[in-house]
């Protein structure tokens, strides 16, 4: 992964001064809370529900043990409310009562002390009192690690595929792009007050597993016929109260003038992108309302970049190379033979452990660029923990695994896991035991209790509605792993309001918090894709009637489910029979699990 | 950056100086006529609405002017570096903003001490390319 310089480790120092400096003079009353709120912002600082929320940018997913001993040291030592706010904080969150349903009785039940993978693979933390900030700032920075514009109405951190720089299907490695993308955008002065927030994701695979067509800016990585690098842009896509999918503005961009491309997108979008209303004020907006002008402005902007300023930001072969070095693979590799017969040799064991193993070689484990290699998935979607939440503890067992079988390196996944990048072949049984003695080995990925949750109304104040319990009566109904499995691939995604931080929009199966007489409702929607290869062109899904009560909703899941099991045909995935029956099947589903209002005599 | 109290610019009404142009934050700085023009009076309504930066960087830049570019309304001490570096030479304080303040917050910005990624308005080289012509001219 890439190796911070002294100019790097000193930029990122300073930054932790400056704000420092700023929060002083807001304690000590010298810059208001309307001044201080966009400073704190681009260092990563909400003010949330009970307390701060601090989210630190991973750029790109990618982190070393180093930095995840570090992010369990922030869990431990400063995740901690005092007794007297975390006592308020459960008592209201206990007056909005328990989510009731199937024979259970599910509250909130608020939790300290740990860390939260983000669905733009960021690390959240829930409880970090504001007068520890700037303490916080300077542990990270300890490790090259910051919250530089992971908030705030400019370009946010850049995001890419869990599997970039290893996968098999990779066309060329996005993470330097990503890395030289992430320091030209890093204090960018211009561009520090746009009209809303700016969100890039980049793949460099044939398989979009980046989400990209969902960004303000996605960019893929492709060949043209000459088989000369360059990027696929696409502009304009977002989620939210308008879910629109990307415009392509370039089918082909030579790779080392994607930051001029870029300056040129956002210059425009910066002078004309709306300002009156907030709801109104992304780029996809403004692409939607102007569509070919639009592009015409920013090809018009571009050539004049080009032209007449000479391309400043033209990145030379010099850079990608001093960023590409960082980027080396481990020298690992596997001895295939005893490999196989290792496996071989546990499959044959008791039957138990056998069909577990084969379960998680089947959902955990991914084929790699390398073939002696295979990237692991640990699981961090479990009952009795939020969807994507790492204790303290949790954090330091996985960075231990991955010292122990990934090279020193992990990865945040979009989807809120953590991936282990560099696992020797002959490896696998070992990391399997030790995963699985950790609590990380469940066979669960990409399955239905792979779900994405935010943190909903538990902790966020936009929220409407609560996801924690929602995600919790569903993992709780799915316990079994044969039910599972014979269930299939299904991307349950789960928000708690229209911000769509749990990009509900992209689910196969999207569950949105809504509002509705100041209580707790519920719209279920179907069909929806991130534009994988399973999940077919990117999409929004369509919602299936009103909104339901918290009760209804794992009620609904299981007519939505039990509607796909006799519609399907043999081997059909939950997403290819939604798309050959249609919607109507499953709206009867969700409509029948109402559950009747029995009137009051 | 030559930094003014709202008390230094009351004395100046920019309307009525010859050679000096008001322009307000939606207007078009590439339709700007420029003949005669000494000194370009930029607006921030609101600290939070950034197009002023734009307009700078696209006179300083693009239209090449070297006359004074004035940052006017909303100006806060925090945002001074960005105004620097996007063009402006001159920023009227907002009266609430202490001038000392705005000066050691200025000069304490990170790009200035240690240096700054990206190019701009003023310093056109992003530092990638900065180390690589400091390399082939040693």
């Amino acid at each position: 992964m890439y190796q911070y310089t002294e100019f790097d480790r000193q930029f990122v120092r300073a930054r932790a001064d400056q704000y420092r400096d700023q929060l002083t003079r807001w304690q000590a009353g010298k810059l208001s809370e309307d001044e201080f709120k966009p400073l704190r912002l681009q260092n990563g600082w909400y003010v949330q529900r009970y307390a701060p929320m601090l989210r630190v940018a991973v750029p790109y997913g990618e982190l070393s043990t180093a930095q995840v001993r570090v992010l369990a040291k922030i869990a431990r030592e400063y995740d901690q409310p005092n007794a007297e706010l975390f006592k308020e904080a459960q008592a209201k969150q206990d007056l909005l009562g328990p989510v009731v349903t199937g024979g259970l009785s599910i509250g909130s039940k608020l939790t300290a002390g740990y860390a939260h993978f983000t669905t733009r693979q960021n690390i959240q933390y829930n409880w970090i009192p504001l007068d520890k900030s700037a303490d916080v700032m300077d542990l990270l920075a300890s490790v090259d690690m910051h919250g530089i514009q992971t908030s705030g109405n400019c370009i946010r951190n850049i995001t890419s595929d869990e599997r970039a720089g290893i996968g098999a299907d990779e066309i060329a490695d996005p993470r330097p792009f990503g890395e030289i993308l992430r320091q030209w955008s890093t204090l960018h002065p211009e561009f520090a007050f746009l009209p809303r927030k700016f969100k890039i994701a980049i793949s460099g695979a044939t398989e979009d597993r980046a989400a990209t067509a969902w960004h303000d800016v996605g960019l893929h990585l492709i060949r043209n016929a000459e088989g000369e690098l360059g990027f696929k842009v696409l502009v304009g896509g977002g989620m939210g109260r308008t879910p629109i999918i990307g415009t392509v503005i370039r089918e082909f961009l030579p790779w080392h003038q994607v930051m001029n491309f870029i300056e040129a997108i956002i210059r425009v979008y910066n002078r004309y992108g709306r300002r009156d209303n907030i709801y109104k004020a992304r780029i996809k907006i403004l692409v939607k309302a102007e569509g070919q002008r639009y592009i015409d402005d920013v090809e018009a902007e571009y050539l004049q970049i080009m032209e007449h300023d000479g391309g400043p930001h033209t990145i030379s072969q010099a850079e990608l190379d001093r960023v590409t070095a960082c980027f080396v693979p481990p020298s690992l590799s596997c001895d295939r033979k005893s490999a196989d017969a290792k496996i071989a040799n546990i499959l044959r064991a008791a039957a138990e452990d056998d069909i577990e193993f084969g379960r998680w070689l089947k959902q955990n484990v991914a084929s790699h660029k390398n073939p002696d290699l295979r990237s692991v998935t640990l699981s961090f979607k479990r009952l009795g923990q939020a969807p994507g939440d790492a204790t303290a503890d949790q954090l330091d067992k996985a960075a231990e695994l991955a010292d122990t079988f990934s090279a020193g390196e992990l990865r945040v996944t979009h989807d809120q896991n953590l991936l282990l990048p560099w696992v020797a072949c002959d490896q696998l049984p070992e990391l399997w035991r030790a995963a699985r003695k950790a609590g990380f080995a469940r066979p669960n990925i990409r399955l239905l209790t792979d779900m994405i949750a935010c943190p909903g109304g538990d902790f966020c104040s936009l929220a409407n509605a609560r996801s924690i319990p929602i995600a919790e009566a569903i993992t709780e109904r799915y316990q079994d792993m044969d039910e599972l499995h014979d269930l299939g691939e299904i991307d349950l995604h789960i928000s708690g309001c229209i911000n769509s931080c749990g990009h509900h929009h992209s689910g196969h199966i999207g569950i949105l918090g809504v509002d509705k007489d100041g209580l707790e409702w519920y719209q279920v929607s179907l069909g929806g894709s991130d534009g994988s290869s399973l999940s077919g062109d990117p999409l929004p899904g369509k919602v299936v009637g009103p909104s339901f009560t918290a009760t209804e909703v794992p009620e609904v899941i299981e007519a939505v489910l039990e509607t796909y099991r006799q519609q399907r045909t043999s081997g059909e995935t939950f997403i290819a029979t939604l798309r050959r029956v249609g919607m109507e099947p499953y709206k009867a589903a969700a409509k029948s699990a109402r559950i009747a209002v029995v009137e009051q005599a | 950056m030559k930094l003014l109290t709202t008390h230094d610019n009351a004395e100046d009404n920019a309307a009525e100086l010859p050679g000096t142009v008001v322009v307000a934050n939606d207007a078009d700085p590439m339709d700007l006529p420029l003949e005669g023009v000494k000194r370009i009076d930029l607006h921030f309504p609101k600290f939070t609405d950034g197009r002023a930066y734009s307009q700078a960087f696209l006179l300083r830049r693009r239209r090449e002017f070297t006359g004074e570019i004035r940052a006017t309304g909303d100006v806060l001490v925090d945002q001074l570096a960005q105004m620097e570096r996007s063009g402006f030479d001159v920023a009227v304080l907002r009266a609430d903003q202490p001038l000392d303040v705005a000066q050691r917050v200025l000069a304490s910005y990170p790009g200035y001490g240690v240096g700054r990624y990206q190019g701009d308005a003023v310093q056109i080289k992003p530092h990638f390319a900065q180390a690589e012509t400091e390399s082939a001219n040693p």
